[in-house]
């Protein structure tokens, strides 16, 4: 090691630019910080000695010394902020709205958006911020945080607890604020001093020599922060993991109860009722935006009781449930439970609950019900004895009707439109008549039919879609984030002043060093020598 | 109601005219000193204007807040007068800090343009959608637009500094761009002008046109120059429009949106140019005397501090708070929604920003360009990611 004796007799490391002790500057390492060229010294780091700015042989201190650079972490923020942003001209793949012709991204975007959809698409733009190059790009930045980190924080604190109270007389003239009085009386020093104190400096003093010091904590505020956004980053990483995020869907319909996927079976969810509520019409304060932009949602609730299995499992019994929970979920109110929380987050209203028919005469012009009787489409009646003797039996029933190649079938076992092949039979034993009835649909396959039977009435049913998740990051979120504000409150609210106080022949030479708000410091040095002799001290910032 | 409501909207009234007293005060300042009689003086006077003016807005947000029962900041007219208050807010914090009166020449019209903008929105109070029936509304919108008026000081401070130091002895790139900016901003005055008009003239055209595979109608304000993509003119005796949007323009309303925009832009074109020919020089050029008296290095200080007292206050309201509502309404705390990814590009921009001044050579001009670039990408997720990028944030 080439460690640089001061003649202050301060031992400072290698690569060391400003003196840890005194401040002097070191001289064959003045180009490190610029030093060289200008009057006024580079404070950032105080000079201390940083390992990317002395070592630079092996592959280990070129990538050291990459990642530590502020340049190289600015691109890379900027990098991901151009690459964020491109990321917003046309939506995300989960974004392609449901009404859109196709969903299918290698369509969709070519569709609505032309040859440049095309491009964004193929780009890989659809799904850019799951890219495995926006990921690199935010792990880049990672890397750079921790290594610009550790490059500074270490000899930063080191020298800030290795100054000494006593500077060499070059440290303080080539400070920002600097100015040097011919005489000054002990008087009024003790003035200065005291001062200082109520202003709540911290004063050291070394041979007459003074240095107040106020609010260094603040210099660790960067790094602080820095520790808060890797704990974050590192969350965002845990989450990929299934054992640690888990993230399923599910729709109960209105009355069913189904089990809670995501829970190995476990739980099960029973939709006790659906809410759909709008706002009213007439409440005075909205009805201008109401008539403005139609009807508005107030709110939609899933009643739901939440179920857990108990004893053990057998196969093809019935579980033996034991209700856990009875509550409402509605939008900004989940619902939780054993580390499972549950949202609302849709609905669909595309299905029937029931639906009644009645039965009326064929070549009777008023149609007089001559009996009605209800179905429930979930859970249909073989046959509907109705009251004046007739009885309906369900020959065929379609939940969810289609013709294909002539042929009737039910596209999926959800009565989303319901049809149904009946046979009526008359009372007094006449003969029974077959006819086909459906939503808009009513043939009688003899054309000799003496009834006919119509849609009376209906009741829709609502299905509840319900994301369920379990997180278990979300506590590290929350301390990252909370050590991020942390770190930049304490880096940006507070800041670290000093203003060194040096005897010099009966005069003293006055300098101040804060790492922002320099208008503050000033105000803070114009205070303590107010009804002094001590000169004021002077801006010497050279323009840029 | 709704007289609470008369009060609300005469409140916002006279912030808004106070808001324009004290910046003639403001703009008194700067022949004041010159003289060395009554120092401060106009100064004086402008910041109690402005605090009045501020009270005044602040009867308006409660009043209007009673009236209708969910904090004011659910649309973009109340999210966008809210911003105008933050602006002047954070102007009063700033000025009792630098007490640099020349602030408020630059910060009170902004706030103005912003307020005069925001009320060219639907003014009717709305209700609640489920997502947004939540505390998180005001806790979220309140500290995010606090936090970005915070930091759009930093772009006024950043303005003066510019207009002060850009050399406007000979045409250059530098003296263009100033004058794109103040362009830009004269394009809101547009904006607020041209609506006023057509608004008070009631003009109205109703195209049909087809959306998503459906016909809809949607209301023009403003006569069609641009129409939507093979619209249909259904009223009469209005002028047809010069051309139809093309077809990949598919935004809600985007037709109506973009013709509102070249509207705009022609007026704020039209604007400019009588400034220019009545001062017979930049803009840049004219103003620029008027500055001499203001420290560039106090500028630039005031243009960094606002930064670092707006981006903790933005990164709260923006990221965190915002986060914990999105977990709450929307089951995740992060999505990838447009609002959501430019507020991280504004994070990001002024985390770039607070690292370059690090650096030397980033102090004085260049990082008060990079205020304005910070306070075009906040403008930008203010309002074009709402008008045009389709996205949950988007409610006007």
């Amino acid at each position: 090691m080439n460690e640089i004796k001061c003649e202050c007799g301060h031992v400072n490391p290698e690569g060391t630019v400003l003196c840890e002790a005194c401040g002097k500057p070191v001289e064959e390492n003045q180009h490190i910080d610029g030093n060289d060229k200008r009057k006024l010294l580079n404070m950032r780091y105080d000079g201390s000695a940083r390992r990317s700015q002395t070592y630079n042989k092996s592959i280990v201190d070129k990538t050291w010394n990459f990642f530590s650079s502020v340049k190289v972490g600015v691109w890379l923020i900027v990098l991901a902020l151009i690459a964020s942003g491109i990321g917003t001209i046309f939506p995300q793949e989960q974004y392609i709205p449901e009404a859109a012709t196709s969903r299918d991204p290698s369509i969709y975007y070519e569709a609505q958006y032309g040859i440049l959809g095309q491009i964004y698409y193929q780009l890989g733009f659809h799904n850019l911020y799951s890219s495995w190059w926006y990921m690199l790009l935010i792990a880049l930045i990672g890397i750079s945080l921790v290594i610009c980190s550790i490059d500074r924080f270490v000899p930063l604190y080191k020298a800030l607890k290795r100054q000494r109270p006593r500077r060499h007389t070059q440290f303080l003239k080539r400070q920002r604020l600097f100015s040097e009085t011919d005489d000054v009386t002990d008087d009024e020093k003790e003035k200065m001093v005291s001062r200082l104190k109520k202003s709540r400096y911290k004063v050291y003093e070394e041979k007459g020599h003074i240095m107040a010091e106020k609010g260094r904590f603040s210099r660790w505020g960067p790094y602080v922060n820095h520790i808060g956004l890797i704990i974050v980053l590192i969350a965002a990483l845990l989450r990929m993991t299934p054992f640690m995020y888990m993230d399923e869907y599910v729709w109960v319909r209105e009355g069913e109860q189904t089990v809670i996927p995501g829970t190995d079976g476990e739980y099960h969810i029973k939709n006790k009722k659906f809410i759909l509520e709008t706002y009213d019409e007439d409440d005075k304060r909205f009805k201008e935006a109401i008539t403005q932009e139609g009807m508005v949602e107030k709110n939609f609730q899933t009643n739901a009781v939440i179920y857990k299995e108990t004893g053990e499992k057998i196969a093809g019994a019935e579980p033996e449930l034991k209700k856990v929970k009875e509550e409402k979920i509605q939008m900004n109110h989940p619902l939780k439970f054993d580390g499972y929380t549950i949202y609302q987050s849709g609905y669909q209203q595309n299905e029937f609950n029931s639906m009644t028919f009645k039965i009326h005469k064929t070549n009777d012009p008023d149609e007089a019900s001559l009996g009605s009787f209800e179905i429930n489409l979930s859970n249909p009646k073989d046959t509907y004895k109705l009251n004046n003797g007739f009885s309906v039996t369900v020959s065929q029933y379609y939940p969810d009707y289609e013709m294909e190649e002539g042929e009737p079938r039910s596209k999926t076992n959800y009565p989303r439109n319901p049809a149904f092949v009946f046979s009526v039979n008359p009372p007094d034993n006449e003969e029974s008549e077959m006819s086909f009835v459906g939503i808009g649909k009513n043939v009688d396959a003899t054309g000799e039919n003496d009834y006919k039977l119509g849609i009376e009435n209906f009741e829709m049913r609502y299905a509840s879609g319900l994301s369920v998740k379990r997180d278990y990051t979300i506590p590290l979120f929350i301390i990252g984030a909370a050590i991020f504000m942390i770190g930049v409150i304490q880096g940006m609210y507070w800041h670290h002043r000093r203003i060194w106080l040096h005897p010099k022949n009966g005069g003293m030479l006055l300098a101040g060093h804060t790492n922002k708000n320099w208008f503050g410091l000033k105000r803070d040095i114009e205070h303590i020598i107010e009804d002094t002799n001590v000169k004021m001290v002077k801006d010497q910032q050279e323009i840029e | 109601m709704d007289s609470l409501l008369g009060i609300s909207s005469t409140m916002l009234y006279t912030a808004f005219i106070l808001y324009l007293i004290a910046t003639f005060f403001f703009g008194a300042t700067v022949k004041e000193n010159k003289k060395k009689t009554k120092k401060g003086l106009s100064g004086k006077i402008g910041i109690t204007l402005t605090i009045i003016g501020f009270l005044a807005q602040i009867v308006y947000f409660i009043t209007r807040w009673m009236a209708s029962g969910h904090a004011p900041v659910s649309n973009l007219f109340e999210f966008m007068t809210f911003f105008g208050m933050g602006l002047v807010f954070a102007f009063i914090i700033i000025y009792f800090i630098y007490k640099l009166n020349i602030l408020g020449l630059f910060a009170l019209p902004i706030a103005i343009i912003v307020i005069a903008y925001a009320s060219i929105f639907p003014t009717e109070i709305a209700p609640l959608v489920p997502s947004l029936q939540s505390h998180w509304l005001y806790i979220h919108v309140t500290t995010v637009s606090l936090g970005e008026a915070i930091l759009s000081i930093s772009f006024v401070a950043g303005l003066i500094y510019l207009i002060r130091q850009v050399d406007q002895t000979v045409r250059s790139k530098r003296t263009t761009w100033l004058e794109i900016v103040l362009f830009a901003l004269l394009i809101f005055v547009g904006f607020s002008i041209i609506s006023t008009v057509f608004n008070l003239s009631g003009y109205s055209a109703e195209f049909e046109y087809s959306f998503n595979g459906q016909t809809t109608t949607t209301d023009y304000h403003l006569p069609p120059i641009a129409g939507p993509n093979q619209g249909e003119l259904l009223t009469g005796d209005r002028m047809e429009p010069l051309f139809d949007v093309p077809g990949w323009m598919q935004g809600v309303d985007a037709a109506r949106k973009f013709n509102t925009l070249i509207w705009s832009v022609l007026t704020g074109i039209v604007i400019y140019g009588l400034i220019r020919l009545i001062l017979r020089k930049r803009i840049g050029a004219a103003i620029q005397p008027v500055l001499k008296k203001a420290s560039p290095d106090m500028l630039d200080e005031i243009s960094y501090r606002a930064v670092a007292i707006g981006f903790p206050v933005f990164t709260l309201g923006g990221l965190i708070f915002a986060s914990i509502w999105a977990q709450a309404a929307w089951d995740r705390f992060w999505g990838w929604d447009p609002k959501e990814v430019w507020a991280l590009v504004t994070w990001f921009f002024y985390a770039a920003f607070l690292h370059l001044r690090l650096s030397r050579g980033w102090h004085g001009e260049r990082s008060a360009w990079l205020a304005v670039g910070g306070f075009a990408i906040i403008m930008f997720n203010l309002i074009a990611v709402n008008l045009i990028l389709a996205g949950l944030h988007s409610y006007a």
